[in-house]
């Protein structure tokens, strides 16, 4: 179908960008690569929308260390993320995880703000992000605020953020000296969205584990998480079922999803041990 | 003429060598020309209201809001539209019993899948139509919808046509000897029951047409990507009450076809007849989301099937029990029976055993009608029969390769005939087969998988053999009283310059016709293949003929074209003749030269004899024939289908955890008679195999229980990718038909008849340490670990 | 408020090297507006949803779905079509290559597959074949079963690496 929008607008600094989206008070959307947002106007899913385009915004872009925290800005591309060094040395999930998005026509527009926002429970960022620690920075109308990537994430394409606000960046903790981290995904074809996966962090402070496309939104193992900092690896693989909250659609069935989470998380293991 | 196909060094020795598509470098730069890159002066545009519902009563429609937006210029009904469009009903006479409602180009009152045709917006753009459409409001009825198969036909299940009396579309059983007997008597008696899901063809380009109605001269020209010009022509024509004369079809590049674009759609019925009622230009073209829920489906098939073999493993008999879902309506004009009818005609197809019974039961549902799809019902039949071959090897312990062996016709043992009643003028099974082991390793192969299996790897092996029906006659559609030629023609000219053009009525759709085309013609005549121009797809131009479809365009429009060449030739020879004052029969043409035929010399170049006939004509002597321009049809007479054959193998890899399944490689042996272009058939392989894995491995049409399809976008409908499609090896045996010079059978449906077979029996083979099996297609990782019994809740 | 939202935008671009200034409606993609505004025919709409790759044209140098763009967000840009890179001459042996191996069938996925394909040859050296399917596994070919057009970019891959050296 053809994309019909009530309005277009682009926004050159974030305060114009949120001052809008207040004033038009739930009734625009924030479009960045538009990879996702694009597809579902095409296909009649957006209504009569208008768009404030945030792609020229200076501030949400970049990729750069503050202290000891990596800061991702929102606007930054899959495919920069994928080849960035400073994110290849400071937060190598990412990297990894990059390859899994889509495809790399998709990866050159996509954001990871627009990923995030977005919050497409089986996508690979928000899992990563949660499995980092992240806080995710959000701005609105009454300003800067930072909120952790664990509730950040609510349900499905859901979020924290107000209909006033956009995130503007991702902080991360510097990985660890022999910090392991770890993606690992079953999707039916290169570059579908899995039918389940896993992020795995394990560093000096414990274990982190988010699953995805196994639930609502990326969700923590917080059960394996536990077994997993107990030592207790045949704890941690019956754990997976009370972590995770799948449902069935044509494409998988919630049992299935299950089964495959655990199949993931022992693959993580075994990397992890070799 | 004959020509001396054994001789490779042979003039002009183009049929069977590689020669590039003349029309290839074009599209590489982006300058195909489809039809949404053609733009006409006033040209509107069309998008349509469908129905969002399986099965409803219309109780009234509003179109006050669509008809004030900007844009707009008119909007129909099918009230509007019936003065100007009579109702179709596709039934064929030689389909005893079949039966089907009249259809309509816009549905009237009622609507009996979603995604049927309600309301046409015409509008100055897409954009603007499809915002209007969004706002014309119609109220329904909701009706109960018949969605499952093997219940079609049960009391309780409402009719969908109730003056059809009831939901069966069309019955047929075939028998032939004793069956029962021979299940009685036999040592092993394997019964299974298979699945194959609904797919449909998802042509890249997807279905479109632009309608030109000139009132001043009385005539409707439309473009439109199709496989049967002349067909669409004959259709336009009849329903739109013009004589087939004032309809001028034009076909030119065609984003894929596979089958999809050789019927008669209701959208597109609708655009010609709005274009008419308009006097302006309109263009339709399916947006991605409408063409899943208006392109016929295919493949909708519940089968019950048994194999009897004795202690030898010889196959005594097939008992075959079909069920199809066709959708509301048989799609016109081809009908939508005729896939069950080739389940019960290609069943057993490879092998010579003596009972057979055979019965399809096609009944109606609310869902997308469903028609020919490349390889009609050969991956069904093909899937049954190796299938339960391969459960009876299993049974008798006996390697798969070996019980087919025992039981293929022989090479030596045609002309035969199946217990089908199939008539086979030529096949090569166990050639074919011996070919498939040599090239696959069959024996490394098995030691591989017997090593992987030591570690745990579970690795299988599928092989599947079949036939296939392709250069159709009259059997196939003319007997049974549809306008659609089993004949085809050509017409080969020389002009001035010594160059010839050809024109063909089958069409291209980038299988490579024009380069088959211009390399047999240029082997006729005696030029180079890039002498000859090519031209397809203008009903007011070509000869009359079926098109593409069934595989028969090398076989039946390449032969037409072959004839007029020779024609050509000769009668180039004659004048030739008359200005070297030598015998015609002494001289040949070579490579764009009239030469001595003994010695090769060259006497003359085409254009200087050209240039003699067309403009110094007075030097020629008088009553000399000098028809440059030659016409030959050729039609099929001997045998009512010309059968091929071949053999795959699939090597898979099945991941015992998830049920994911890695394809290894893939082999194919086929015998499509004579190759005309080693290249292009095998691409038409290869590309006809990854079809094949696709059914078998990722597409499905799903339906909920109210008719409503779940997966109708791209993101959800899976086709093949090219991370996951494994490498081909393709190879032939050549046993040409003696029904033509050319010797050529169809080659474009074998890959996706036997795929499907050959990764469904690997998977079995690599899973047997489970126990279980999988005959539900598509395959897909969760059946595969739900039949290895690894999933159960 | 209602002065922000445009329903229609001037845009100025380059597309294949040439200044472009038009005025489009704000909910036209840019494959559309690409077709039916400069007559670029050879992007095509395969499906509108960003999945099957055939209206992959390059933005900024980077491989992009038109179908994902709108127009209005092109302003500014560089984009290169089908059109622009036949012209500059920089994927013609990628084009014979096709043509060679016949590794395009109806044509319609051609263009996208041959932008795709030429971004990943653009970073030299030899790809493996996982890795070239892997590049081009976005980009939807119902015809050949693409073993044809791993081949042909593997041809290309290994011929233009033998001219470096």
């Amino acid at each position: 179908m053809k994309p019909t929008l009530a309005g277009y607008a682009r926004a050159s600094t974030i305060a114009e960008a949120t001052a809008w989206l207040a004033e038009a008070d739930g009734d625009a959307k924030v479009i960045a690569g538009g990879q996702s947002l694009m597809a579902a106007i095409n296909m009649g899913l957006g209504g009569d929308t208008r768009l404030i385009d945030i792609n020229g915004i200076e501030a949400l872009k970049g990729i750069r260390l503050e202290g000891d925290r990596l800061v991702i800005g929102a606007l930054t591309r899959h495919a920069e993320l994928g080849r960035h060094p400073l994110i290849a040395e400071h937060a190598p999930l990412l990297t990894r995880a990059v390859p899994l998005i889509a495809h790399e026509a998709i990866r050159t527009r996509g954001t990871i703000g627009g990923s995030l926002s977005h919050a497409d429970p089986a996508a690979e960022l928000p899992a990563c992000v949660l499995a980092l620690d992240a806080l995710i920075r959000i701005s609105g109308p009454g300003g800067e605020r930072e909120v952790a990537a664990d509730d950040f994430f609510e349900d499905v394409y859901v979020t924290d953020l107000a209909q006033d606000e956009i995130v503007t960046a991702i902080s991360l903790p510097l990985a660890a000296a022999k910090e392991a981290q770890l993606i690992r995904e079953l999707s039916r074809r290169a570059g579908d969205f899995a039918l389940a996966g896993i992020a795995l962090v394990r560093r000096p402070s414990g274990h982190r584990v988010a699953f995805f496309g196994t639930g609502p939104r990326p969700m923590l193992g917080r059960s394996v998480m536990a077994a997993l900092d107990a030592g207790d690896l045949a704890a941690a693989l019956a754990a997976v079922p009370e972590d995770i909250d799948p449902q069935s659609d044509p494409h998988a069935s919630a049992a299935y999803r299950r089964h495959l989470a655990s199949v993931l998380l022992r693959r993580c293991l075994e990397d992890l041990a070799a | 003429m004959t020509i001396d196909f054994g001789n490779p060094n042979r003039p002009n020795s183009y049929i069977g060598r590689t020669v590039p598509r003349p029309n290839a470098p074009r599209l590489v730069q982006g300058r195909g020309r489809y039809v949404d890159d053609i733009t006409l002066p006033r040209m509107l545009h069309l998008a349509f209201v469908r129905s969002p519902w399986g099965h409803a009563k219309i109780t009234a429609i509003d179109t006050t809001e669509a008809a004030a937006c900007d844009g707009v210029r008119a909007i129909f009904t099918g009230q509007d539209l019936l003065p100007h469009c009579t109702p179709w009903v596709a039934v064929l006479a030689h389909l005893k019993g079949l039966k089907s409602a009249p259809q309509h180009a816009l549905a009237l009152d009622r609507t009996c899948w979603v995604g049927e045709p309600v309301v046409a917006v015409v509008a100055d753009s897409r954009a603007e139509a499809e915002a209007a459409a969004a706002l014309v409001n119609i109220d329904y009825d909701e009706l109960p919808v018949v969605t499952q198969i093997r219940t079609a036909l049960d009391p309780e299940t409402p009719v969908i046509h109730p003056d059809l009396g009831d939901n069966l579309a069309f019955r047929r059983e075939h028998v032939q000897g004793d069956v029962e007997a021979a299940f009685a008597s036999a040592h092993k008696v394997i019964s299974a029951s298979f699945k194959t899901g609904r797919h449909t063809g998802v042509t890249l380009e997807p279905r479109g047409c632009l309608a030109d109605w000139n009132p001043a001269e009385g005539k409707l020209t439309v473009w439109q990507g199709t496989q049967a010009p002349h067909m669409i022509q004959t259709v336009l024509a009849t329903h739109l009450g013009l004589e087939e004369s004032r309809v001028r079809v034009i076909c030119d590049d065609v984003g894929g076809s596979f089958g999809i674009k050789v019927h008669v759609y209701p959208d597109e019925v609708a655009t010609a007849a709005i274009a008419k009622v308009l006097g302006r230009p309109v263009k339709f073209i399916a947006d991605r989301l409408e063409s899943f829920i208006s392109d016929i489906h295919a493949r909708d098939h519940e089968i019950d099937g048994r194999i009897a073999v004795d202690e030898n493993g010889k196959i005594l008999a097939f008992d075959i029990d079909d069920w199809t879902g066709i959708g509301p309506y048989s799609v016109y004009p081809r009908t939508s029976a005729i896939e069950g009818n080739q389940v019960v005609n290609l069943c057993g197809g490879p092998y010579d055993f003596a009972n057979y019974r055979a019965r399809t039961s096609v009944v109606l549902q609310n869902k997308a009608p469903t028609c020919q799809y490349r390889a009609v019902g050969h991956p069904i039949a093909t899937a049954v029969t190796e299938g339960l071959v391969d459960l009876a090897a299993e049974a008798l312990n006996m390697d798969p390769a070996e019980i087919r062996r025992r039981n293929f016709f022989r090479d030596d043992a045609y002309p035969a005939t199946s217990p089908a009643n199939m008539r086979f003028e030529g096949l090569s099974h166990q050639a074919t087969m011996d070919k498939l082991l040599e090239m696959m390793d069959y024996e490394a192969l098995r030691r591989d998988q017997a090593a992987a299996r030591e570690k745990g790897i579970w690795r299988g092996i599928g092989l599947a053999s079949f036939i296939e029906l392709t250069n159709p006659s009259p059997f196939m559609y003319g007997i049974g009283g549809a306008r659609i030629s089993a004949q085809d023609g050509a017409t080969v000219r020389m002009d001035p310059d010594g160059s010839v053009v050809v024109l063909s009525g089958v069409t291209e759709q980038g299988q490579g016709t024009e380069a088959m085309l211009s390399q047999v013609v240029a082997e006729g005549v005696g030029v180079r293949p890039d002498q000859v121009r090519v031209i397809t797809g203008d009903t007011q131009v070509t000869p009359y003929g079926g098109g593409t479809w069934a595989s028969r365009g090398a076989g039946i429009g390449g032969e037409a074209a072959l004839q007029a060449a020779l024609a050509l030739k000769g009668a180039i020879l004659e004048v030739a003749g008359a200005m070297l004052q030598c015998a015609p029969e002494s001289l040949s043409i070579n490579d764009g030269q009239i030469v001595d035929l003994e010695s090769g010399a060259g006497r003359m170049p085409l254009s200087e004899l050209g240039r003699v006939v067309y403009f110094r004509g007075d030097t020629l002597p008088k009553g000399l024939p000098r028809e440059l321009v030659q016409t030959r049809h050729f039609i099929t007479m001997e045998y009512p289908f010309a059968f091929t054959n071949g053999a795959q193998a699939s090597y898979v890899e099945v991941d015992r955890e998830t049920g994911f399944v890695k394809l290894l490689k893939h082999w194919c042996v086929e015998d499509c008679g004579r190759v005309i272009n080693p290249q292009l058939v095998d691409e038409q392989i290869r590309g006809g195999i990854v079809q094949g894995l696709g059914g078998a491995l990722y597409e499905e049409c799903l339906y909920d229980e109210h008719g409503q399809m779940l997966n109708g976008s791209m993101a959800d409908y899976l086709v093949p990718m090219a991370v996951e499609m494994p490498d081909m090896q393709i190879a032939h045996v050549e046993t040409p038909t003696a029904e033509s010079l050319l010797g050529a059978k169809g080659a474009g449906e074998a890959g996706t008849a036997g795929a499907p077979a050959a990764v469904m029996n690997a998977i079995n083979d690599a899973i047997r340490p489970s126990g279980g099996r999988i005959l539900q297609m598509p395959m897909t990782p969760e059946r595969i670990l739900r039949a290895m019994g690894t999933l159960s809740d | 408020m209602s002065d922000l939202f445009q329903t229609e935008t001037q845009i100025r671009l380059m597309v294949n090297g040439q200044k472009v200034k038009a005025r489009v409606r704000v909910g036209q993609h840019l494959t559309d507006f690409l077709r039916q505004e400069l007559g670029l025919t050879g992007s095509h709409a395969g499906c509108e949803h960003g999945v099957c790759g055939a209206c992959t044209l390059r933005v900024n140098g980077e491989i992009t779905r038109g179908c994902l763009m709108l127009a209005a967000q092109a302003d500014g840009a560089e984009v290169e079509t089908i059109e622009g890179l036949t012209e500059r001459g920089v994927i013609a042996d990628l084009q014979q290559a096709f043509v060679h191996r016949n590794a395009l069938q109806c044509g319609f996925c051609t263009p996208g597959m041959l932008a795709t394909a030429a971004d990943l040859l653009a970073r030299g050296g030899v790809p493996g074949r996982e890795v070239i399917r892997d590049h081009l596994s976005g980009n939807y070919c119902r015809c050949t079963g693409y073993e044809a057009i791993i081949d042909a970019v593997e041809t290309v891959a290994r011929a233009r690496a033998e001219a470096l050296k």
